[in-house]
């Protein structure tokens, strides 16, 4: 009943602003010690661990003169606190160092090869949730049917199968022996070097320009990883709707909308599933944030050149600044994406907006 | 005349892995315009017998009868659409608490016009209209306001009251009433009873008023019908309630306090069960 | 026969237990009647028992070395009579490579099991029995842990570490107890203002004896079901870490490294890649199955309703 002393008359929700405030601070600070606690971890894999953290920076190939400025750039010399607020500040500037492998300063590098990483694991949730979303909630209203057989098999079998594997046979079926799609690599030798790209997200450079030729060519190369990247989070989101859903239809509000007289359809899809979609976002969220991350596996079968292979790519040339780089940037991504899911449930949730 | 409702041998099953639970087991009534009760202890199939009769038993549940009959329509026979088009419309049903069976992410206006939309082709500024209406009618006060609240803003009387206007706004003939005050704070059922009272007389609908309360239901309905493991045991105008017969129904009605009376040791409900049979 | 049957499961099934023995054996035989009445979960047991009888008895079943093959004769050769799953490029027995590597996917699961798990337990009852700011600073570090990409995070510490199997377990590990962890913690609030451990509490017990003895028992079904169906996954990543060529090292018939290896011949011996990954599936689907039904039989309420 105070909650309802706190509206204003014209009956539009409004929290006081101090409330915001103060649960925005609070927010602030858990993404700032999780930042802190990201940047402490990798610090210690890359300074504390290595028995020469100079080496694992420069490669053992470096002569004593790089040597030598690496350990006066990087503070080696410094105590390890003073080193870790260097570190501290360094990635907070995006300042990761320069790659051994490229010789470009790390942030560079990645700033070059994300935007395909992000396309491939946009397109794979997106296919993710588009079909996994339904496939769940027909699940769950036809449980213990043959549909819902049918999403258990898929999800068990998703949770199951290794995806470079699941990417190396799906290479050998649907590009070798069918010629449906086109094979590894993000765009064909045809349109390579003609190929402007603008905002690195290929498929939308492709339509900007009008390129007709180019699309198909690289909806072609992205089609494959992207579907197996959807089958993925497919797996998860069909399966965690399902139990949502299952959830939901329980409710004694889904007996006052029977009462009503609504359709079964309206009542499935807009009344149980709006209530889903509460928790459903996070799972979808979270999701996206795994995919970013499976995408080191699946872009090394693919050759896509984004940061997991980057990465992979850094790793096996003992490219520590790089790897490094590329974690930080991904756990970031992940931090936010966390973020934006509790922002969204904010949104989504009627309750979480009061008190 | 004919009745509004005529029930003959109506029963319920649950087949479960263990063997089959007889939720309601062959019983029989009428209702005209008129107010019944029904009462029952939890489990007794009150609320089963009201649900069977909206058709929202759930989907693996067995319904029964030899008759079952709405205003000459047979529901046994009715193909779900009708049924479909009668919930609401013409038979409505007011559940237990509010917090749970008002939708938490929708406003209450909206979930009010939706019900009217349901089943009446009205424009949207005048659904509206109607439901500002509605809501005066159940004694809402500040209805633009209320109009726009999720229902977690407002207190268990006013989501009831909601609720009502919910289920009224298509204009009923059978109102099942669930419960409706069970979950409610003692100052603000008297309310909820008195706005109800007033709505069913007004417009002359019949009530299933299903309660675990046996005073207060015969001090609201006409007619009682006093349950006990799926059977009616007793059935009898609400005010001959003192000269009940059957040794359930006298338990019931032993079990309320009276102010000023001293009792030792307390009554306990006596079960038999050959009354089951 | 069957009478002593009968009456062998009613004494299993005593509402009215004569001694702690008869109850332990009565809970246990209901939770078997409920995990054997799931058949899906039967086949995931099943599965996971022959995992550990091909690991024990690898030497016995394979019909050739995993490590030395015969690259005179028998390179890239097909599914076969003699050959069940094919050869490699280096003339070696795929089948023979497959029985041995078991073993290795064993050595990964229960090593990251065992040294993950009782971290996850023991930061999680710590810090559920003590609250206040311990609870505070523990849970802090475990959100941190879970907020970052695990996956990226193993690798980061391979590279920092080194390639190889055991690297490979430890990174695994340091990043998997975190949900354990939340788990223990999750269960430790449930029990720790209970009566029971109110009375421990008043007979004199350390705090250290109330959650070893008292309080990490209870936590442990849940934990089990977690860990199990995390297995799963930590083979998964194992088998990715060796796909990237920063898990088990060659000749070592590591799955996930067979795939790697198998690669280049996908389009023309498509058995060299894909056999290794057969197995990984049907291994993960077993303890996918196997945590699915200890899930519902240990704890009927998180079921899917």
């Amino acid at each position: 009943m105070s909650v309802s002393e706190t509206r204003t008359g014209a009956g539009r929700r409004r929290a006081p602003a101090s409330v915001y405030a103060s649960a925005a601070l609070r927010f602030l600070g858990v993404v700032v010690v999780t930042y802190l606690g990201l940047l402490a971890v990798t610090f210690f894999i890359g300074r504390v661990i290595p028995i020469d953290p100079v080496l694992a920076i420069v490669g053992d190939r470096a002569p004593a003169s790089v040597i030598a400025q690496a350990r006066k750039e990087y503070g080696l010399d410094l105590p390890l606190y003073e080193q870790f607020v260097l570190y501290v500040k360094n990635a907070l500037t995006g300042n990761f160092g320069r790659s051994v492998l490229s010789t470009n300063p790390v942030m560079a590098d990645i700033a070059r090869v994300f935007p395909a990483t992000i396309e491939l694991a946009t397109l794979g949730t997106i296919i993710g949730a588009a079909v996994g979303v339904p496939l769940g909630v027909l699940a769950a209203v036809k449980r213990g049917s043959l549909v819902d057989q049918i999403v258990r098999v898929i999800g068990l079998v998703g949770y199951s199968v290794p995806i470079f594997w699941l990417g190396l046979i799906a290479l050998l079926v649907f590009y070798a022996r069918l010629g449906w799609t086109e094979g590894p690599g993000r765009i064909g030798i045809a349109y390579e070097f003609t190929f402007t790209p603008i905002t690195g997200f290929y498929l939308l450079d492709a339509v900007l320009q009008r390129d007709w030729g180019a699309f198909r060519d690289i909806f072609g190369h992205i089609i494959l990883p992207a579907a197996l990247l959807g089958y993925f989070s497919l797996a998860y989101i069909s399966r965690m709707t399902r139990s949502f859903m299952l959830a939901e239809l329980s409710q004694e509000y889904i007996v006052a909308a029977r009462a009503k007289g609504l359709s079964e359809s309206r009542i499935i899809w807009l009344h149980a599933l709006r209530n889903a979609a509460v928790p459903l976002v996070t799972v979808i969220a979270l999701s996206y944030a795994g995919l970013l991350e499976g995408s080191v596996l699946t872009e090394t079968v693919f050759a896509w050149p984004g940061l997991g292979l980057y990465i992979t790519n850094s790793l096996q040339n003992a490219d520590m600044n790089a790897v490094l780089g590329g974690t930080i940037v991904i756990g970031s991504v992940f931090i936010g994406i966390n973020l934006l899911s509790d922002a969204l449930y904010r949104m989504l949730d009627p309750r979480t907006r009061t008190r | 005349m004919k009745p509004l409702l005529d029930v003959k041998r109506l029963g319920v099953r649950f087949p479960t892995r263990t063997g089959t639970i007889e939720a309601v087991r062959g019983i029989s009534f009428t209702l005209g315009r008129e107010r019944l009760g029904i009462v029952g202890e939890s489990g007794s199939g009150k609320s089963q017998t009201g649900r069977a009769i909206m058709g929202l038993t759930p989907a693996n549940a067995e319904v029964s009868a030899d008759r079952l009959e709405f205003d000459g329509i047979d529901l046994m026979k009715a193909p779900p659409r009708l049924r479909r088009d009668l919930r609401g419309k013409r038979i409505a049903m007011i559940l237990q608490d509010p917090k749970y069976s008002l939708n938490p992410v929708m406003t209450i206006g909206r979930q009010i016009v939706e019900a009217l939309r349901a089943h009446e082709a009205v424009g949207k500024a005048q659904a509206r209209e109607r439901a500002l209406a509605m809501l005066e009618a159940v004694q809402i006060r500040d209805v633009n306001r209320v109009y726009d609240l999720y229902p977690h803003e407002v207190s268990g009387g006013m989501g009831q009251r909601a609720m009502i206007a919910m289920m009224l706004i298509a204009g009923p003939q059978l109102l099942i009433a669930d419960e409706p005050t069970s979950a409610l704070d003692v100052t603000v059922q008297l309310d909820i009873l008195r706005i109800l009272d007033r709505l069913v007389g007004e417009s002359g609908m019949g009530l299933i008023f299903i309660s675990h309360d046996l005073r207060l239901v015969s001090s609201f309905c006409d007619r009682v019908i006093v349950m006990y493991a799926g059977k009616i045991v007793e059935e009898l105008p609400a005010a001959e309630l003192a000269r009940a017969r059957h040794p359930y129904t006298r338990g019931l009605l032993d079990c309320m306090p009276r102010i000023g009376e001293q009792r030792h040791p307390l009554p306990v409900l006596d079960r038999k069960p050959e009354w089951a049979l | 026969m069957s009478t002593t049957a009968q009456t062998r499961r009613e004494w299993l099934l005593s509402d009215r237990p004569q001694s702690r023995l008869q109850a332990k054996l009565g809970r246990a035989y209901v939770t078997w009647r409920r995990f054997s009445g799931n058949g899906l979960a039967l086949v995931g047991l099943g599965i996971i028992v022959a995992l550990v009888l091909v690991a024990i008895f690898a030497d016995l079943i394979a019909p050739y070395s995993p490590t030395i093959g015969d690259l005179k004769n028998a390179r890239l050769l097909p599914p076969s009579a003699t050959h069940w799953f094919g050869t490699d490029d280096l003339g070696r027995d795929i089948f023979s490579r497959i029985v041995h590597g078991s073993r290795l996917t064993l050595f990964v699961v229960i090593l990251v099991a065992v040294i993950a798990a009782p971290i996850g337990l023991l930061v999680g009852t710590v810090a559920g029995y003590a609250g206040g700011w311990i609870d505070a600073v523990l849970m802090r570090v475990t959100d941190i842990f879970l907020a970052f990409p695990k996956l990226i995070l193993a690798l980061a510490f391979v590279a920092a570490l080194g390639p190889g199997i055991e690297n490979a377990v430890i990174a695994i590990a340091i990043t998997s107890w975190p949900p354990y962890a939340r788990i223990a913690r999750a269960e430790t609030l449930t029990v720790r203002n209970s009566d029971y451990i109110a009375a421990v509490r008043l007979m004199g017990a350390s705090p250290m004896r109330i959650v070893l003895r008292h309080i990490m028992p209870l936590c442990l079904s849940s934990l089990i079901v977690r860990v199990t169906l995390d297995m799963a996954g930590i083979i998964l990543t194992a088998a990715g870490l060796g796909f990237l060529g920063l898990g088990a090292q060659p000749p070592l018939p590591e799955w996930g490294a067979m795939i790697a290896s198998g690669r280049r011949f996908i389009l023309d011996q498509w058995w060299v890649a894909g056999m290794p990954g057969i197995a990984i599936l049907v291994v993960s689907l077993g303890f996918n199955l196997l945590g699915d039904g200890l899930r519902d039989a240990l704890d009927p309420r998180s079921g899917e309703q």
